[in-house]
């Protein structure tokens, strides 16, 4: 374990699409904000005129309520994650958000049958991808120690 | 026992991809993998992506993908049964006939294996499109945010916050009770052993006629 000692810290923590971030103080209001000038870097998020971008995929804002995500140069990812669906757990002692996958997202990628890639490290450290494996039929088993 | 199944299928192609689900790390892994000399790829999943990706609730639990990527079987206990439930505590020993049906069970999803790996889409385990759509779970909103909680708790865990990590992982645990991984993983960083300690069996026992293993369904 690494030593971060003081909990609750004065900048939130924020797990989003892979990332963690320590949030800068300041939000315009309660929930998960970030910089919209830091969103990409913090959250992997994009604000483009088409809407909030997460790479290739953008999701428009509602119209009318652009208030509720945008706000002086502020961007409410927990407004985001709301409007997707998206499980947002808080731990307020702690001061850390995590934003996970919604349901729905989940549930569709596996109907479509096709097998979500992914990439790790083996036990000597090299990175495989699923997708190497195209064109072998893959056991893939979990296990653990415990 | 999987680099028996994978030498022994080195003509077909065939692969065996293990993944361990381990928060601590490569270091609690390794004394498993070392014995066993793999050729196969074992993957160390420190924040368990892929029982994320996979809907996968204990271990071993198993998917079969075909070679165009596709599954072929949705996630299932890779051949193991509820046997364990039958063990005399004190002696360590189950009973013949509890042994013999572990035994023909897992001798069975091997052999469904095999079958697979040498004859593909021919075999009749490898299921329908309609098949794995029958057979998949669907992700629930609690089993989502579970998630989001089992995650915080990791990364609180892994930053020197154990309290709040328990506190995630319980959250974690309350919304989605079917899944051991999240129950076993949090005993396990709470302290090595306890996982598989009186804990894990009260737990089993709670569980009355509900599986531990759901069985595999084979081809009739």
């Amino acid at each position: 374990m690494t030593g971060l000692s003081a909990y609750p810290s004065s900048m939130p923590t924020l797990l989003i699409n892979g990332l963690t971030s320590d949030l800068p103080a300041g939000a315009p209001a309660e929930g998960p904000w970030a910089p919209v000038a830091q969103l990409a870097r913090l959250t992997g998020w994009e604000l483009k005129p088409e809407g909030a971008c997460l790479g290739e995929v953008c999701v428009p804002l509602p119209r009318g309520r652009e208030s509720e995500f945008v706000r002086d140069g502020w961007f409410s990812v927990g407004a985001l994650a709301a409007h997707l669906s998206q499980p947002v757990a808080f731990d307020a002692e702690a001061n850390a958000w995590a934003v996970g996958e919604a349901a729905q997202d989940r549930t569709a990628a596996l109907e479509s049958l096709e097998a979500p890639n992914f990439t790790l490290p083996d036990h000597l450290g090299m990175e495989h991808q699923l997708q190497d494996y195209r064109g072998k039929k893959v056991f893939l088993v979990s296990w653990a120690s415990w | 026992m999987w680099q028996a199944l994978q030498a022994e299928l080195a003509d077909t192609n065939f692969q065996v991809i293990t993944v361990a689900l381990e928060s601590r790390g490569v270091a609690a892994a390794l004394p498993y993998i070392e014995p066993a000399k793999p050729t196969y790829p074992c993957l160390i999943d420190r924040e368990h992506v892929v029982a994320r990706l996979y809907g996968m609730i204990n271990v071993p639990n198993a998917i079969w993908i075909n070679e165009e990527g596709r599954i072929v079987r949705p996630n299932e206990a890779a051949g193991s049964t509820d046997g364990f439930r039958s063990m005399d505590l004190a002696t360590r020993k189950m009973p013949d006939d509890v042994m013999k049906h572990q035994r023909d069970t897992r001798a069975a999803y091997l052999d469904g294996l095999r079958d697979w790996a040498r004859r593909g889409e021919q075999s009749p385990w490898a299921l329908s499109s309609d098949q794995v759509r029958e057979r998949l779970k669907g992700t629930t909103p609690d089993q989502a945010l579970a998630r989001a909680h089992f995650q915080l708790g990791e990364y609180l865990w892994e930053h020197g916050n154990p309290i709040r990590a328990r506190a995630n992982f319980d959250q974690a645990i309350r919304l989605h009770p079917q899944s051991w991984e999240y129950k076993r993983q949090a005993w396990d960083l709470e302290e090595q052993g306890k996982s598989m300690g009186p804990e894990f069996w009260k737990a089993v026992q709670q569980l009355g006629e509900e599986k531990y293993y759901p069985e595999v369904q084979f081809p009739s």
